[in-house]
């Protein structure tokens, strides 16, 4: 067994330009898909809009760089995630595939060491 | 037992390690559970037997011999590492136990392996280079010099693709029913790459290329052996068989391209064309996928005693199921052609238009050259020289070169 973390990269432009009547359905979907998969689920949340990211880089010296915005800058920022537990990474995709992401797709990780 | 030669004993080796690798280190890998921990153990197993077989004799069954000995080493090995308490990653849950090892009777695990090579979480060239290297032994260096790549990418390809197999934990069985469809689609394409990359002969080195067409023959067998209800593999298999069986025909004695048109069909490989027709009847008693109508397009022309007696209508309406279910523009192009033998070059070259807008075609030597063939078909010398040349712009194989050079004269 091995913990994967599951992002979800969404357009948020997409998501603004959508009627809100879109977002109440991807809700449900999300409860439907958390209902489904419980036993594997580990964690998982959503987002707030990637508008109000903050990231810190080292500047090498021991000091830091903030900066307004996401890390890197792609038109799909990650909206939210999920923590599941899978025996392989065919049964982790097999999860990932029924993860809501009506705007855009998910990425699949190991955890390492958990 | 000294009466053995050096030589004899050379020559089982390396037949050994040419019909029994993927045997061999696929039951390795399972009771190893880590794909370089596996390699290294039937390397120093393929060692060991040119020293042991010297002195006792060669095995009555070299694979089960060697297996023994990678798989012995393996399980010692993971002892050890679990004494010292280094952690191995484990590439699957169901590792081999002692006393199987010790009965020396191995289930057939390569098509394990070959599902974890093709694996699509990893990259096409990740997949053909780890299932060159595991499934059938060439070493890192001998797949570089046959993709012309440097070896220390190809080892660094390697590398990754291995990690990326015990990292994200791709597990060492055969997929589900509901992924297997979909899971040897990837694997026959794997095969069907690396042996048209052998096919497609001359870039200077005349001896690895026809090494990569063997090997990609040699895993079409195997992968049919595994996936005899798969009609697909049956279909490549075919496939493969009918065009290495022209393979003699393609080049002339001074070394020049020989089309299909112009081809001794006498010197066509008739046992090939036998078995690969055979394969094609029984490939298609199912519904054709893609290998399925490659295959028996490639049937017809085998069928045909001269180039005139070609069933181009057949052919055709092949191609219309081809490019329905597999919309590739090197499909419409070959339909292409096919349409201008059954309707004429003129409605070849009204047919034709459209793909010469497709940016995936625009330098896509064998699209001018098409064009070229049907203009001087149809008498316009001179727009035909100028397609030729543009075709020759985009070569880089020489004997094709070659040819298109010819034409321009």
């Amino acid at each position: 067994m091995g913990k994967y973390l599951v992002m979800i990269y969404d357009d948020e432009s997409a998501w603004a330009a959508a009627d809100p009547s879109a977002a109440e359905l991807n809700h449900k979907r999300h409860q439907a898909f958390a209902e489904a998969n419980g036993s594997a689920l580990r964690g998982g949340a959503r987002l707030a809009e990637s508008n109000t990211a903050t990231s810190i880089r080292s500047d090498g010296n021991g000091g830091f760089l903030v900066t307004d915005g996401t890390f890197a800058e792609t038109k799909e920022v990650i909206g939210g995630y999920y923590v599941i537990e899978a025996a392989d990474l065919d049964e982790a995709l097999t999860i990932a595939k029924q993860v809501p992401s009506p705007m855009g797709g998910v990425e699949v990780r190991p955890i390492i060491g958990m | 037992m000294n009466t053995i030669s050096t030589g004899a004993v050379a020559r089982a080796v390396q037949e050994a390690h040419e019909s029994e690798w993927a045997f061999v280190l696929a039951a390795t890998a399972r009771v190893a559970a880590d794909l370089d921990l596996a390699e290294d153990c039937v390397q120093d197993a393929y060692a060991k037997a040119l020293v042991h077989w010297q002195e006792q004799g060669i095995p009555r069954r070299p694979g089960a011999w060697l297996t023994t000995v990678a798989t012995r080493r393996a399980l010692e090995l993971r002892r050890r590492a679990a004494v010292s308490e280094r952690k191995l990653p484990l590439l699957m849950p169901d590792p081999m136990d002692d006393a199987e090892v010790a009965a020396g009777v191995f289930p057939d695990d390569r098509l394990r392996l070959v599902f974890t090579c093709c694996h699509p979480a990893l990259a096409q060239e990740a997949q053909i280079a780890l299932t060159l290297r595991l499934v059938c032994g060439l070493s890192s260096a001998e797949i570089a010099k046959a993709f012309l790549v440097k070896e220390t990418a190809m080892q660094a390809r390697i590398t990754r693709a291995k990690h990326k197999i015990s990292q994200t934990g791709i597990a060492y069985r055969i997929p589900r029913l509901t992924d297997l469809p979909e899971r040897i689609d990837v694997v026959l394409d794997v095969v069907h790459l690396v042996y048209t990359a052998g096919h497609t002969a001359a870039d200077g080195d005349g001896l690895t290329r026809p090494d990569l067409a063997r090997r990609g023959l040699d895993l079409a067998r195997m992968v049919r052996l595994l996936l005899p209800d798969s009609g697909e593999a049956t279909a490549l298999l075919a496939l493969l068989l009918l065009t290495q069986s022209r393979q003699s025909a393609r080049v002339d004695g001074a070394g020049q391209l020989v089309l299909m048109e112009d081809q001794d069909r006498t010197v066509w490989d008739r046992s090939l064309i036998a078995e690969g027709l055979e394969l094609v009847h029984e490939a298609l008693a199912r519904p054709a996928g893609r290998f399925g109508l490659m295959a028996a397009i490639a049937a017809v022309h085998a069928e045909a005693e001269r180039w005139e007696d070609t069933d181009w209508a057949e052919i055709l309406g092949l191609y219309d199921l081809l490019l329905a279910r597999w919309p590739s523009p090197v499909v419409a192009l070959n339909r292409v052609v096919a349409l201008s033998y059954v309707e004429g070059p003129e409605a070849g070259l009204v047919a034709l238009q459209p793909l010469a807008d497709n940016p995936a075609l625009s330098t896509y030597p064998y699209l001018a050259s098409t064009r070229a063939e049907l203009l001087r078909r149809t008498g316009r010398d001179a727009e035909a020289r100028a397609a030729y040349e543009e075709a020759l712009a985009f070569t880089s194989n020489a004997v094709e070169a070659a040819y298109l050079a010819r034409k321009i004269q």
